[in-house]
């Protein structure tokens, strides 16, 4: 009989930091620019150029460090990994390597071995040009962009924990301003190193590291194929090799990329160029002060503080954006759970429809929270304030003036509604015998004309009581 | 042409307006063009832009009246990056290589005045000891033709002491201003590591390079230092320590100066002319006033080890960037001469590799590949304990001896030595031996080991013909001291003011 094995999953994640410079130059990292138009003789390695940290890209990197749980080191160290690749310009890239920026983190369940800063390389061109066929380009805006590399410990142990796990930690990057989360454009790159051992053992099986993940369909789907390659290896009798893999997306398989023997011998040494990252206690402890609360713990006080369903708390910290709307509308006066089901409907879809996500806006959260406080007073119905938020989010005019200026205050004037309801109830004998026969479904029609002759301003619960009272009298 | 002149003459010259800087840049240039054949000193003389930028300092004498080196017509060591003029590092591999930007140095200097008529030749990449290991062929020394002129900063050196130039910049990685200048009879001066920037110097190693001057006389060397010196933010290794005024030390008064000299280390392989120089110019320092002592440097044996483990491990990382890939040589007889073509996941990484093969065994010279493979092997995964770790703990035993001979009880303000062991040896005569050629470093490596200021003086000559130097090595930062020594010995002698047959 087979043996039931367990997968056991430990990632690597790099992230580009979120800053306006390069690691080591002053070249803009914008995203999409013509080739090689953001370099300079450093990030291009020209003979005699030479690496100065930018303490922003530190600051990042220490922010998702303390994110993730992490102790700060407080003195940390450079390092070269040497290897050869057109994409490199320097023929290694600076590193961090024995002593890291941040070490010993827990997060999400999973423990985080280190965080370490880095520079990125370029990109080769090897599609898109008429020569193609026979040249590969190099483009070296991406060249010193800053990086933080994220190493778990191999705590995951499904496919499915993996994607979860690097989509909570993306949520948390994104969240911070530390990362943009665009594994598209390559800025959140993840590899993972994978084996698998019989159920109810402990020592590790041989792993193989599986590269090129760049979304969580192929995290998932990559690291699903290679559990199940590995287990059928086992399951014939033969063995795992060390080796570093492919995701192929098109085959929808792993392919060997290289074995062990053929591993690059990085020869790491400290860079001599850069003196050792000094990090002390009162930068650490400034960063953290400033520290935004993370969407866990956010999402836990949403439930507690607001009294909002855990539901709605989710979709409410979706972003920090969002959840800061959320509550600058409740500052602005409004009630939770009616501001919850605005932002969570209306808002959102509003949104979607501009594609503008949540940020920035166009309709400040005071705007909704003085809409809310106009239904809540019985001045518009919900049905006209519907109208009112499109004509807001519009103009960005405030709701009370768009009631006032088309006249849409709900009709307050009882007697008035009475005058509508015996017109009403004149013109539509037919349907009041109707309902005076038993026929209750009669009073929706009813109650709908009254609405209608009101031009939709009346109070809707006040005309079903008055339209009530009117028909048993 | 006129006769040889010092920065403090010239520059006076050129601020009463008795002589034109573009008068003096032309003399220069004259001089070049008569001496370069022999010596071999410059790769590429710059004579336009030199002109140029005379004529600009003479249109506008007020904006440069104060400047430390206005007109001074300077050379550049060729592995230092001048904007829009070639900087070979005397390698095939930048042959014909321009650089976008000017080395920190380079730009100092130009906005002290300084006039750049040339790149000087020197060892590729800065290895060597006698810049014999030059693409553009051998510098010659002024003083014997058939002799080298030391290395790396052959060019330099040569070029100061044949009175091209009276200064000129090199770099120093385990004594390539210093070795030259003893050798040529000049005097270098290889600053405090992290005093000078390094941005814009083509790295060798890039925790030994320093970049310093190379002069006819000790007071050039001051202010020159003066010009280049402090931080730099391109520079991460720079100190911000505020630039002293070196002019302001040369005193002339070295009385109670304490020299320490390590007798021990000078008993075996010091060439007996110059120990008899070596030992005659601590007697004139003496009768100044200065108080000789013995020191102990008990690991100083181990320097010559020590540093072509570390500066071979850095020079492999280092040189890793001359690829082929995006400027400087690529070699032919590829499939195509065109852009390399990258690893493809289809499969073309063995045309590539082969690019990269190509081109760096055809790039690089053949010392420059020994290091490379010296140090790749050294950092490599399970010799890196052995060689560059332990290398560089034994690099740290040798800084805390000049430390104790420092800051002990009654320490030394300053360290004498033989710059080299010997004089200048034939063209040739080491070349098929590294280890007797690296054997020629063995006085000077340890400033760089240690980061330690150093200097070298004239100081004899040796059979009548052949410069001797004299090393000081001083605190950290403490280029004052040195200066101030040195500038005392200057005064009592008269082996500055020797100049070769050849000038």
């Amino acid at each position: 009989m087979s043996l039931r094995y367990e997968p056991v999953i430990g990632l690597e994640i790099h992230a580009q930091l979120l800053t306006e410079s390069k690691i080591f130059c002053g070249c803009s990292t914008a995203f999409g620019a013509d080739p090689n138009t953001h370099i300079c003789p450093v990030c291009i390695g020209l003979p005699g150029a030479l690496p100065v940290l930018n303490r922003r890209a530190v600051d990042h990197a220490i922010r998702a460090a303390l994110a993730l749980g992490c102790t700060i080191q407080e003195t940390s160290i450079f390092a070269r990994k040497n290897y050869f690749y057109p994409d490199l310009p320097k023929g290694y890239q600076i590193s961090q390597y024995e002593r890291p920026l941040a070490v010993d983190g827990f997060f999400d369940g999973v423990g985080i071995i280190r965080v370490h800063l880095e520079e990125d390389a370029g990109k080769s061109l090897h599609e898109g040009f008429v020569d193609s066929d026979r040249k590969t380009y190099v483009d070296y805006n991406r060249s010193g962009v800053p990086l933080v590399e994220i190493v778990t410990r191999p705590d995951l142990r499904s496919a499915s924990a993996a994607a979860d796990f690097f989509s909570r930690l993306r949520e948390t990057l994104v969240w911070l301003d530390v990362n943009d989360g665009n594994m598209e454009e390559g800025s959140l790159r993840c590899d993972a190193n994978v084996s698998v051992r019989p159920e109810g053992t402990v020592p590790l099986g041989t792993k193989a590291e599986v590269k090129n993940l760049n979304s969580f369909r192929f995290l998932q789907k990559a690291l699903e194929h290679e559990i199940a390659r590995q287990i059928e290896v086992l399951g014939e009798g033969g063995r795992v090799v060390q080796e570093t893999r492919l995701w192929d997306a098109v085959a929808g398989r792993t392919v060997s990329m290289r074995s062990k023997e053929e591993a690059h011998d990085y020869r790491y040494f400290p860079e001599p160029d850069l003196p050792p990252l000094v990090v002390d206690a009162a930068r650490v402890a400034a960063i953290r002060a400033e520290m935004p609360e993370l969407p866990d713990a956010r999402r836990r006080r949403f439930v507690e503080q607001y009294a909002v369903p855990e539901y709605d708390a989710g979709q409410l910290t979706q972003s920090r954006a969002l959840a800061d709307y959320f509550e600058a509308t409740i500052a602005a006066g409004a009630a939770a759970k009616p501001a919850s089901n605005w932002i969570m409907g209306e808002l959102a879809r509003k949104l979607k429809e501009i594609d503008a996500r949540t940020t920035p806006s166009p309709l400040p959260p005071e705007r909704l929270a003085g809409l809310i406080a106009l239904i809540e007073k019985g001045t518009i119905s919900g049905s006209i304030a519907k109208d009112v938020f499109e004509k807001m989010f519009a103009t960005g005019r405030a709701a009370g003036d768009i009631v006032a200026a088309e006249g849409l205050t709900q009709i307050s004037d009882e007697s008035q509604i009475v005058g509508l309801i015996a017109d009403v109830l004149a013109k539509n004998g037919d349907a009041v015998a109707q309902y005076r026969a038993g026929k209750t479904a009669t009073f929706g029609f009813l109650v709908g004309q009254v609405m209608k002759a009101a031009a939709g301003k009346a109070n809707p619960k006040r005309v079903n009581e008055l339209l009530r009272e009117a028909l048993g009298a | 042409m006129d006769s040889p002149q010092v920065v403090a003459d010239i520059r006076e010259a050129v601020r009463s307006r008795a002589r034109s800087a573009t008068d003096v840049c032309r003399d220069a240039l004259a001089r070049v063009a008569a001496l370069n054949p022999a010596l071999n000193a410059f790769n590429t003389v710059v004579t336009d832009r030199a002109i140029a930028r005379a004529e600009a300092i003479d249109r506008d004498p007020d904006r440069w009246r104060d400047a430390p080196l206005a007109g001074v017509p300077v050379a550049i060591k060729d592995n230092l990056c001048t904007r829009g003029v070639r900087t070979t590092a005397s390698s095939r591999m930048l042959e014909h290589y321009s650089p976008p930007y000017d080395a920190t140095t380079v730009a100092r200097l130009e906005s002290a005045g300084a006039i750049v008529i040339g790149k000087t030749n020197c060892d590729e990449f800065a290895m060597g000891s006698s810049n014999e290991n030059s693409a553009f062929g051998p510098v010659r020394n002024p003083w014997a033709l058939d002799r080298i002129p030391g290395g790396t900063s052959g060019g330099s050196a040569a070029a100061v002491a044949a009175r091209i130039i009276p200064l000129a910049l090199g770099s120093d990685t385990g004594g390539s201003i210093r070795q030259p200048s003893a050798m040529c009879g000049v005097v270098g001066l290889k600053p405090t590591y992290g005093r000078v920037s390094r941005y814009g110097l083509i790295a060798h190693a890039s925790s030994l390079d320093q970049v310093g001057p190379i002069a006819t006389r000790v007071r050039d060397a001051a202010v020159a230092l003066g010009v280049i010196a402090g931080g730099d933010g391109a520079d991460a290794t720079t100190a911000s320590e505020a630039v002293p005024d070196y002019g302001s030390a040369l005193t002339g008064n070295v009385r109670g100066t304490r020299i320490g000299v390590p007798r021990r280390l000078l008993e075996q392989g010091v060439d007996p002319d110059v120990a008899r120089a070596f030992f005659a110019a601590l007697d004139v320092l003496a009768s100044r006033g200065a108080t000789l002592t013995d020191v102990e440097l008990p690991h100083a044996r181990y320097a010559i080890p020590v540093y072509y483990l570390v500066s071979t491990a850095e020079a492999s990382s280092n040189l890793a960037r001359y690829d082929g890939v995006r400027y400087g040589f690529r070699a032919k007889g590829s499939r195509e001469d065109g852009p390399a073509r990258a690893a493809r996941a289809d499969g073309d990484e063995a045309s590539l590799q082969a690019m990269y093969g190509r081109t760096r065994a055809c790039g690089f010279g053949p010392e420059v590949k020994r290091r490379i493979m010296l140090g790749t092997y050294v950092l490599s995964a399970g010799y890196y304990d052995a060689y560059y770790l332990k290398a560089q703990q034994v690099r740290t035993l040798i800084l805390r001896d000049y430390e104790q001979a420092f800051d002990c009880e009654r320490g030394v303000d300053a360290i004498a030595m033989p710059t080299s062991p010997v004089p200048a040896f034939k063209i040739g005569e080491r070349v098929d031996d590294p280890l007797q050629m690296y054997l020629a470093d063995v006085f000077t490596v340890s400033a760089n080991l240690t980061g330690l200021p150093a200097i070298s003086v004239p100081c004899g000559f040796s059979a009548g013909t052949l410069p001797i130097g004299l090393q000081l090595t001083g605190r950290r930062f403490d280029e004052p001291s040195l200066l101030r020594l040195a500038d005392a010995y200057e005064r009592d002698t008269e082996w500055w003011k020797q100049q070769p047959p050849i000038a």
